[in-house]
């Protein structure tokens, strides 16, 4: 016999196997999902959860393919959270100490109340990250925010309104684009190949019969 | 900091997977001192013939109408091919026009956000439609890397022919030279955009080996390579102001009375309404059909994976090549249940880890290239009978731990980090311990015939980019060559597609080829009782199954 959980979807009460994730047990319960579920692995937020066990106080933040359910467990689901968008032109966005002020000010509003760590459906330290973009430490709020899938569950707690995973993505590309120094030998390539550096070896190498190109590649050498 | 979410006390292997495991421990050291046979083209040519799902008849059934009548695709394709339309009998008014542009962008991924910034870049009025969210995406799942040849020791040639050999030659040759051609020009247009790439501190690309690769091609970002370019060309053109139009499909195309693609029927996916949208040329770039689960495979592919473009491509008259043929990757999860089908991203072979049996051994080279990677599991597990057993069915360790024993500890919390957390979710520390893998329906190596400008030859002013493309990666794609075409075939079809637009004049719009196609579907005596493309897979239960006498 299948093990069953009791379970509430939008406080509605179903039962469903106990092995299944939230996702799952929601189709099992006859939902077919159109919002609130994307990628299905764990990589784009679509499918943010809140839920609360029978007994408990505190709420549990997470992805709602990746949580396996437990009895009692209250579930919502955040499909969208009205995030504060800007729209900034990342050529002319430059990584100064004042760029958070001018596109994300709301961050330096921040209470410090640790709510936005607190809620992270990936256990994210975010107040951390918050804080390196505050002073102005992009680098280090890129790495720490790296993980972010951008759920929005920080931003439905924070009192500061702040869109946090607008900063985390705002600082990584400030860093990929500024900071990190550029691949000179990515550049001086493409430079190559616009010159027509390869055209002549790459016509020769597609010129040749299926036969020969065979003998090329079963006899390639490969780096170790 | 990486914590599993779940603590709990006991194992979370059955008792014959820790027996199995012992003895995988027993022989590891061993094997770091050595590297597992390459399999000669003889030895992989006979690997794939017999356990390769795509090289047998089973599971596959015969278009009969259309551009490839008589050729074969998965059944489950043929079923869409042979569908009427979800506006069948339905008499649209096309003079109700409730969008009109200039470039009409049909998905919402890697592809169609590239093609979108160039179109808009080239100064056209750019319009995305996505049935979901804006990034939802097989794009954002890719983990391991994109490709590029922008090492002193490799070359475009060098890449042309890696990619040729594990397509196994059917690449149609100006494509694959524009894939790799580009390939340079394409990171650099990522990097500019703040991509973080893995760099060292001078800025040189950290580049990784991969199954079929003969050059450390591979670049990444960590484990979220898809994911961080995804993310990022989202917000480029959310930045850019380019009208995004989400929760909306696409369900056929729009043709003018000249045979031109002039828009699209669309579908909002929470209302049902349907709406037109008019446009001057249309660039289809709706992805893979994942979660059609051809075979009965499980998928590494997102929701929305349902071969959509293809459907409607057809119907208006484009061939498609290379239907048949689809990509398993070899390291799906095999367990635990939850995580059943998800990825692993081909860099944990990349980097080490080794592919095992029950009894320990390393039964094929971890670098070998997907197919014969995927067919050599398939083998190992249901004719050699030396999988492990998991629920369900069997699958094989792939060793991770091996990996912070060649690199030094903290590789795998720093290269592998979305891998680590995904199994730490359930208890399981890849560090510590193996994990266990299965194939899983990864991509669609075929798709929609294009030609060098991204364009389809049957349907003027119709532009294909990214996994709805047939024909750049041949019958197999080699990794980190998907992650690069969509941006190199993004960006071509968004320029293409914009250029024509300025010159085109939209005739008066017609949906006769979706009622000269459900004629022939009429011909034929088919009926699959279906309307396709079908957006999302059916995964809620039919609660009603056992209510009903």
């Amino acid at each position: 016999m299948q093990e069953m959980a009791n379970v509430y979807f939008d406080g509605k009460h179903y039962q469903v196997p106990s092995d299944l994730t939230i996702m799952t047990a929601m189709e099992y319960a006859g939902y077919q999902l159109v919002r609130g579920c994307g990628c299905r692995h764990g990589f784009c937020g679509a499918c943010g959860a809140i839920y609360r066990l029978k007994g408990e106080t505190r709420p549990h933040f997470s992805l709602a393919c990746q949580t396996k359910v437990e009895e009692g467990m209250y579930v919502a689901t955040l499909p969208f959270f009205p995030l504060n968008n800007k729209n900034y032109n990342i050529e002319e966005t430059k990584p100064t100490d004042q760029v958070m002020m001018e596109i994300f000010p709301e961050i330096y509003a921040c209470v410090g109340c640790n709510a936005c760590t607190k809620s992270c459906s990936r256990g994210l330290n975010t107040m951390q990250y918050i804080a390196y973009a505050k002073r102005g430490d992009y680098e280090k709020c890129a790495t720490a925010s790296f993980d972010c899938v951008a759920c929005g569950i920080c931003s439905a707690r924070c009192p500061a309104n702040i869109s946090h995973c607008l900063v985390g993505l705002l600082a990584r590309r400030l860093t990929g684009k500024y900071i990190m120094p550029p691949a000179d030998h990515t550049a001086k390539r493409a430079i190559d190949i616009a010159a027509g550096k390869f055209d002549a070896d790459m016509a020769t190498l597609m010129a040749k019969p299926k036969e020969e190109i065979k003998e090329l590649y079963d006899n390639r050498e490969i780096e170790k | 900091m990486i914590k599993p979410m779940v603590m709990t006390k006991e194992s979370p292997f059955t008792p014959s997977m820790m027996e199995s495991m012992k003895k995988l421990e027993a022989t590891r050291e061993k094997r770091l001192q050595s590297e597992p046979k390459r399999m000669s083209a003889d030895e992989k040519r006979a690997l794939l013939d017999e356990f390769h799902p795509d090289y047998g008849d089973k599971g596959f059934a015969k278009i009969e109408i259309g551009p490839n009548a008589g050729e074969k695709a998965p059944k489950e394709l043929t079923a869409l091919l042979h569908s009427k339309s979800r506006i069948s009998g339905l008499d649209l008014d096309l003079d109700k026009i409730e969008f009109d542009t200039d470039v009409l962008i049909i998905g919402g991924g890697g592809a169609g956000a590239s093609a979108a910034i160039k179109a808009h870049k080239a100064g056209c009025n750019v319009m995305i439609v996505t049935k979901l969210r804006m990034g939802d995406s097989n794009s954002m799942m890719a983990e391991g890397g994109i490709q590029a040849s922008d090492k002193e020791n490799d070359s475009p040639m060098q890449h042309y022919l890696d990619a040729m050999g594990g397509g196994h030659y059917y690449n149609k040759p100006e494509l694959l030279r524009r894939l790799v051609m580009d390939g340079a020009k394409s990171i650099q247009w990522l990097e500019g955009l703040g991509v973080l790439f893995d760099k060292h501190e001078d800025g040189t690309m950290i580049t990784f080996p991969g199954g079929g690769l003969s050059r450390k091609r591979l670049h990444a970002c960590a484990d979220y390579t898809g994911a961080e370019i995804t993310r990022v060309l989202r917000d480029e053109v959310q930045n850019l102001g380019i009208n995004i139009v989400d929760y909306t499909a696409a369900i056929e195309l729009i043709l003018d009375k000249d045979g031109n693609a002039a828009g699209a029927v669309l579908e909002n996916m929470l209302t049902g309404e349907y709406l037109v949208a008019r446009a001057k040329t249309v660039v289809i770039a709706t992805g893979g059909a994942g979660r059609m689960h051809y075979h009965g495979f499980p998928t590494t592919n997102h929701y929305g994976a349902t071969a959509d473009g293809l459907v409607m491509a057809y119907r208006a008259g484009c061939n498609l090549l290379y239907q048949d043929t689809i990509q398993y990757h070899p390291t799906g999860t095999a367990y635990p249940v939850q995580l059943f089908g998800a990825l692993v991203t081909e860099k944990v072979r990349a980097v080490g880890a080794n592919l095992i049996n029950v009894n320990g051994d390393a039964f094929v080279h971890h670098l070998e290239t997907r197919d014969v990677a995927a067919s050599a599991i398939i083998r190992e597990c249901h004719a050699n009978n030396l999988g492990v057993d998991i629920p369900g069915g069997a699958g094989v360790w792939l060793d991770t731990p091996m990996i912070d024993m060649i690199h030094g500890d903290g590789k795998i919390a720093s290269a592998l980090p979305g891998m680590l957390r995904m199994f730490m979710n359930y208890g399981i520390d890849m560090r510590k311990t193996p994990v266990l893998v299965y194939p899983s329906f990864h991509y669609q190596n075929g798709g929609i015939e294009i030609e060098a400008d991204g364009n389809t030859s049957h349907i003027p002013n119709l532009f294909v980019a990214g996994e709805a493309v047939g024909g750049i990666h041949g019958r197999n794609r080699l990794l980190g060559n998907s992650m690069l075409d969509v941006v190199v075939f993004g960006r071509l079809a968004g320029q293409s597609a914009a250029k024509v637009a300025k010159s085109t004049k939209i005739g008066s719009l017609t949906l006769d080829h979706v009622k000269c196609y459900e004629n022939q579907i009429a011909s034929a005596g088919l009926d699959t009782g279906e309307a396709s493309p079908i957006l999302l897979p059916k995964y809620a239960r039919d609660v009603n199954a056992d209510k009903l006498k």
